[in-house]
């Protein structure tokens, strides 16, 4: 299939490192993707939360590229960019007049139904048996908490994926490199999302509940396929202590860093080392992953 | 809640099911043009959603879960409820819809099926249209120096965007501390992304403009 590839904004800056593994994973998959050209924000939550025939419109203009690209589906690994783009098609294709109006202001046809995936998504159809074939080390010192956050999977009638409240897609991939998941209760949690500038104090207190879940449940990882989530659940560590001294730092991954640690790449070649708080997959347990299964 | 306390029982009738007077207030800055007010805030936001609002029947499941319910002023089925009954200056005026995060919580799990996040939109929306004052500043600030930055680059441009949020706010301190870091770690571009066809971009927004367009209408927050 020919997959087009929407990186979304937050990948060519704050998120770069999720760019940067997802591409290296993917390749080493031996999956190819061609970026959109000429791609524009999808609008995030800014332009649905104030007006929403602009956020439909600078949503839809990217699947009308991609269309014009001969692209037949569209990767969005930013769970937000993900969720504008599936909620603008369900506009287009339910809401009479939608449809015309967005085409006029785009000045341009939608002819082709193009289909928009998630990350989870992506390696679902990619396989995991495939990540696990690949393997060079086994994580199973990892204890993950997989977390899905908001946009991911609701709203279910739209998103058609996964089960909205008690998801699991993310854990069988997690589990797919040898590491642990963990059973907890705010995988589904709101981090505080687009506050994080405007209203931090929010997001601190919703991030720390959620961190200080994984931990109560034995985790000593996350993974999070979501750019603004990692800002929330790692940037904002650093605020968290400040609110609340005894916060101790917690390790928050992408999927896909996780998943190139299992393919035997290191933290720098995933871009880990961006991260505000530190994670370093010792060598020691690399080492001693790899004796285990010669052994 | 002033609707609590109403006297007249004429006034918790939803003004779309039959048509009393709205309250008062609301008849005054609302329906100037129109004191017959054929087209009530409640048929507005029903258009604009393609969903009725008396769908809801407030048995408050979207504020049970909703993760933000605690910092809000008033609660989300409270603020449905107020444009059920017509109260449209308190629930326009209300910091809820604004400190709604859109997480959808809320639409996937109401038994009717009503999408509560996208009535919050309409309702933001409506009130940035109405100049009803915000008291969210920063919230709606933020959201205008993100639609800048696209209107300007045609993609978001994150050190355009914490300049003119700082601008705006005038809260020069906050981020002080992981700004630097972000530059060390090469994450931030000092050069923002423009995309080729930025005139689409600026037509889709001279076209769909409303007041978050903020060369105009700055004064307004």
């Amino acid at each position: 299939m020919n997959y087009g590839y929407f990186p979304g904004c937050s990948q060519t800056g704050s998120a770069k490192e999720y760019d940067i593994s997802l591409r290296r994973v993917i390749d080493k998959l031996g999956v190819s993707f061609d970026e959109i050209e000429d791609w524009s924000c999808c609008g995030a939550t800014s332009a649905h939360a104030t007006n929403h025939k602009l956020s439909t419109a600078l949503a839809m203009r990217n699947i009308m590229l991609a269309e014009q690209q001969g692209m037949e589906s569209i990767i969005a690994p930013c769970a937000a960019c993900y969720n504008r783009l599936i909620m603008s098609q369900f506009e287009i294709a339910n809401h009479s007049g939608v449809k015309q109006e967005t085409e006029k202001l785009l000045s341009s046809k939608f002819l082709k139904d193009i289909k928009v995936f998630n990350v989870l998504e992506l390696f679902l159809k990619i396989g995991i048996n495939k990540i696990a074939e690949n393997r060079k080390r086994e994580l199973s010192d990892l204890k993950v908490a997989c977390y899905y956050g908001c946009l991911l999977v609701r709203p279910a009638a739209i998103t058609k994926f996964d089960d909205a409240e008690q998801p699991t897609s993310m854990e069988k991939i997690v589990e797919s490199t040898g590491a642990h998941t963990i059973d907890w209760n705010y995988k589904v949690e709101c981090c505080g999302a687009a506050h994080s500038i405007a209203r931090r104090d929010i997001v601190v207190d919703l991030s720390k509940n959620i961190i200080d879940d994984a931990r109560a449940h034995g985790a000593n990882v996350m993974a999070v396929a979501c750019p603004m989530c990692h800002t929330n659940l790692d940037m904002r560590q650093r605020a968290m202590r400040r609110k609340y001294p005894g916060h101790e730092e917690f390790p928050v991954l992408y999927l896909t860093e996780l998943i190139g640690l299992a393919l035997g790449m290191n933290e720098r070649e995933l871009g880990i080392d961006l991260h505000y708080i530190d994670f370093k997959y010792a060598d020691s347990a690399l080492e001693n992953s790899i004796a285990n299964k010669m052994g | 809640m002033s609707a609590n306390t109403s006297k007249d029982t004429k006034k918790l009738q939803p003004s779309f099911v039959t048509s009393p007077p709205a309250p008062d207030s609301c008849q005054n800055t609302y329906n100037n043009s129109d004191h017959t007010q054929k087209h009530t805030v409640a048929d507005e936001i029903s258009e604009r959603t393609f969903q009725d609002v008396s769908l809801c029947y407030q048995c408050g499941k979207c504020s049970a879960g909703c993760p933000i319910r605690y910092y809000m002023d008033i609660a989300p089925n409270k603020v449905v409820r107020l444009i059920q009954l017509g109260y449209y200056d308190e629930a326009l005026k209300s910091e809820t819809p604004w400190l709604c995060a859109g997480c959808l919580t809320c639409s996937t799990r109401c038994p009717k099926e009503f999408d509560l996040a996208k009535f919050m939109d309409a309702v933001r929306e409506i009130a940035i249209e109405k100049g009803v004052e915000v008291k969210q500043k920063n919230i709606i600030k933020f959201h205008q120096a993100f639609l800048d930055q696209i209107r300007k680059h045609g993609r978001s441009y994150e050190v355009g965007l914490v300049a003119e949020y700082k601008m705006k706010t005038l809260d020069l301190l906050q981020d002080i501390d992981s700004a630097p870091g972000l530059y060390l770690k090469g994450k931030l571009g000092i050069l923002p992304h423009n995309i080729k066809d930025r005139k689409v971009i600026k037509n889709i927004f001279k076209k769909t403009k409303n007041k978050t367009d903020n060369r105009d209408t700055e004064s307004t927050y």
